[in-house]
C-alpha cells in the first residue's frame, strides 16, 4: 500500500475525516476523481503524472460536503485553490485536511494553513511553461489577428459549460449566464454568444485564476480557454505584483483599492 | 422496399461524392490538425476520412441545430407583428459517412420530436436529409452499440450503407427510396456485388439493456446514484455531444423593436434545468440529474417511446472531463 493510501486509511480509521478526495484508476484506463469513505478501499487511491484534475472543485459541491469532514489530495494548484476558497469564505481551514503532494510526487505534511502557505510561497507560481510559450506567440500577433484566432477557437464552443463546472473558483450556485431577467449574456451558442461567455468568464477569474488549466482540459471540443484566464493571471502579477491563491487572507486585487496600486494602465 | 446490394469501387466512390456535392450541401467527416474528427460542409474528397471511430460531436445538428430560429417579431406602440421561421427555406443535405450509431439516432430523435405534436422544424430537416452510412471497420473501448440493439454494420437510419471490403472497394446497401434515387442518378458507378465479406469491427456486448431497463424502474431510490455521481461536475458535455439528447431551451432576444424567438440545446445535467418559478428545484442535487440522464434513456424511453434513448456511440464517456463512463454504470446496473 502506498504512503498516500496509508495516510488516507489512517485518517478514515481514526475518524479524523469522513471522506478522502483523491484519484483512482477507472476501468477504461482513465485516472479520475475518487471519494473514499471506507478505510478498506483506501488502497484504490493513486498518484502519478496523469492525476491532473483540480480536485478542489469538489470542496464546494453540496453532495460531497454532505459526507462530512474532508481530506483532499493536494498538488500545488489544489493548494492554491484551497487558499482562494478560504480567502473568499467558501471553505474554512477547519473543514478540510490537506494531504499535500510535492512536485516530485512525495507526500507533504501539512498540519496547518501556515505550513501550506510556506510551501506555496516557495513554489514556482508562474503559468506552466507550455502555456507561457503559446501565450507569448499569441501576444506577438496584432490585435486583429489575435481576435480572429480567438474567434476561430471560440466558434467551436457548444456552451456545455464544462469550463465553468470544472473550475474550483466558479462556485456560484447561479451563474450570471443563468440570470435571464435581464438576460446579460446571450444564451445561444453562436459566435457572439460564445465570445461574450468566454470574455465574461475570463474577467470573473482575473486575479482569482490559479493557473491550473482545468477549464481547458475539461473542454470536450478542445478549446484552449485556459489561455484567457492564464493571460489575466499574468497581467495581474504584472500590474499588482500578486499571484492568486498564495494567502488565506488575500483580497481580490480587482475588488480592492490599495494606495500603492500601479495606475499606469489606466487611460 | 427490400434492400439491394451493389459494389462500388474506391474511385467510383469519389465520383459519387463529387456528383452529390454539385449544387448541394454534403456533410462529411474530416480529421483536424489536432487529430480530432469533425464534420464539415463540402470538404474535398481527399480530406474525407473513412477510418475514423467517432467524431467529437454527433451529427444531430443537421436535424436539431444548436440554435434554431422559430419566429421573428416586431413590436411598435400600436401593434406586434409575428412571422414564423420559414421551414421551406430548409435546404437539402447529404450526410456522408455517418457510422451506424449516428444514423440510427435519427429514428430515436423522431420518436421524441414527433411523439405527440409534430415538430415541423425537425421533421422538415429530416425529410431534407439523405444519409449515406459507413459501417465501422474499427471500434474502441468506448463503443457499445451491440449492447443497445445495434451493430457496427447496422443499416438502421441509412439510405445507403457503405461497408468496406478487403480490396478497398465498398459494398453498398441500397435501403430506401432516397438511396435508390442516388443510385439511379449514377447507375454506372454501382456494379454487381459478388458476395465478398465485409470488414467489420468487433464490439463486445457489455450489458443486457432489457435487464437494465427492468432494474431501473425498481431502483429510483438507491445509494448507487449518489455513490456513482459524486465526481460528476454538472456540465452539459455529455448531453451536447450525444446524438439523441434532445432537450432545448426557448429564448426571446429583442434588439430595439425587432426580435426573434429561438431554441438552443439544453441539458438535464444543469442545476437550473428543472428550477421552478417558486424557487423549488425537484432535481436540486447532481445525483438526481445523473439518475435522470440514465433513467430517461434506459427506462422512460423504452416504456413510452418503445425504443432505447441511446445508440452506444460512447461520445458522452469520451467527452466527459471526469470519466463518467455510462457503459460501466449500465453494466453495474444489471446487478443492482
Amino acid at each position: 500500500m502506498s504512503n498516500l493510501s496509508e495516510k488516507a486509511k489512517g485518517l478514515l480509521e481514526n475518524k479524523v475525516v469522513n471522506v478522502v478526495i483523491g484519484y483512482e484508476e477507472g476501468p477504461a484506463g482513465i485516472t479520475r476523481p475518487a471519494f473514499i469513505t471506507d478505510p478498506v478501499k483506501a488502497d484504490k487511491l493513486v498518484y502519478h503524472e496523469k492525476c491532473l484534475q483540480n480536485l478542489a472543485v469538489y470542496l464546494t459541491k453540496p453532495e460531497v460536503k454532505k459526507l462530512g469532514r474532508m481530506a483532499i489530495t493536494a498538488t500545488l494548484p489544489v493548494m492554491r485553490s484551497i487558499m482562494m476558497l478560504i480567502s473568499e469564505q467558501q471553505v474554512t481551514s477547519d473543514d478540510i485536511v490537506v494531504i499535500g503532494i510535492s512536485a516530485d510526487a512525495k507526500l507533504l505534511d501539512i498540519p496547518g494553513i501556515d505550513v501550506m502557505q510556506g510551501i506555496i510561497e516557495k513554489s514556482d507560481l508562474a503559468n506552466p511553461s507550455k502555456d507561457r510559450d503559446i501565450l507569448a506567440e499569441l501576444n506577438k500577433l496584432g490585435p486583429k489577428e489575435r481576435f480572429e484566432w480567438w474567434e476561430k477557437e471560440l466558434s467551436k464552443c457548444i456552451k456545455c459549460y464544462a469550463c465553468r463546472q470544472a473550475c474550483p473558483m466558479c462556485y456560484c450556485t447561479r451563474c450570471a449566464v443563468e440570470v435571464n431577467q435581464p438576460q446579460w449574456i446571450p444564451v445561444q451558442s453562436d459566435i457572439q454568444g460564445n465570445m461574450e461567455w468566454h470574455i465574461l468568464r475570463a474577467m470573473h477569474l482575473a486575479g482569482r485564476c490559479i493557473s491550473c488549466g482545468e477549464c481547458g482540459r475539461a473542454c470536450p471540443v478542445g478549446i484552449p480557454c485556459h489561455l484567457l484566464t492564464m493571460h489575466l493571471a499574468d497581467q495581474t502579477f504584472r500590474y499588482f505584483g500578486v499571484h492568486a491563491g498564495t494567502s488565506d487572507k488575500m483580497k481580490s486585487v480587482l475588488s480592492v483599492y490599495e494606495p500603492g496600486d500601479k495606475e499606469n494602465f489606466i487611460i | 422496399m427490400g434492400k439491394e446490394l451493389k459494389r462500388i469501387k474506391k474511385d467510383s466512390l469519389e465520383r459519387l461524392y463529387n456528383h452529390l456535392s454539385v449544387n448541394r450541401r454534403i456533410y462529411a467527416p474530416v480529421r483536424t490538425p489536432d487529430n480530432k474528427v469533425e464534420y464539415r460542409y463540402n470538404p474535398a474528397f481527399a480530406d474525407v476520412t473513412f477510418d475514423h471511430i467517432r467524431s467529437t460531436l454527433s451529427v444531430k445538428n443537421l436535424v436539431f441545430p444548436k440554435v434554431e430560429n422559430l419566429l421573428y417579431y416586431t413590436v411598435t406602440k400600436t401593434e406586434t407583428t409575428v412571422a414564423e421561421a420559414d421551414v421551406n427555406k430548409i435546404r437539402d443535405v447529404v450526410l456522408w459517412g455517418a457510422h451506424p450509431c449516428d444514423a440510427a439516432a435519427y429514428d430515436i430523435l423522431r420518436s421524441i420530436f414527433c411523439w405527440d405534436i409534430i415538430d415541423t422544424y425537425f421533421l422538415k430537416r429530416l425529410e431534407k436529409l439523405v444519409v449515406i452510412g459507413l459501417s465501422c471497420k474499427t471500434a474502441d473501448e468506448y463503443c457499445f452499440c451491440t449492447s443497445v440493439g445495434l451493430s457496427p454494420d447496422s443499416s438502421k437510419g441509412s439510405d445507403i450503407l457503405l461497408s468496406p471490403l478487403k480490396n478497398g472497394d465498398f459494398r453498398a446497401e441500397i435501403l430506401t427510396e432516397k438511396g435508390s434515387k442516388i443510385v439511379s442518378s449514377q447507375p454506372s458507378l454501382f456494379e454487381e456485388y459478388p458476395g465478398e465479406e465485409i470488414l467489420v469491427a468487433e464490439v463486445r456486448k457489455k450489458f443486457d439493456s432489457d435487464l437494465v431497463t427492468k432494474n431501473l424502474s425498481a431502483n429510483f431510490e438507491h445509494p448507487f446514484w449518489i455513490e456513482n455521481s459524486l465526481r460528476c461536475l454538472g456540465c452539459g458535455a455529455c448531453a451536447y455531444v450525444c446524438p439523441t439528447c434532445a432537450c432545448f431551451d426557448i429564448q426571446d432576444e429583442t434588439k430595439g423593436k425587432n426580435g426573434r424567438r429561438y431554441r438552443s440545446w439544453d441539458s438535464c445535467g444543469f442545476g437550473l434545468f428543472t428550477i421552478h418559478t417558486s424557487g423549488h428545484n425537484p432535481r436540486s442535487v447532481q445525483s438526481q440529474r445523473w439518475r435522470q440522464r440514465i433513467m430517461h434513456k434506459f427506462s422512460y424511453m423504452p416504456e413510452r417511446n418503445n425504443s432505447l434513448g441511446c445508440v452506444g456511440c460512447g461520445r458522452c464517456s469520451q467527452g466527459c472531463p471526469v470519466d463518467m463512463n455510462i457503459a460501466e454504470q449500465l453494466e453495474a446496473l444489471q446487478s443492482i
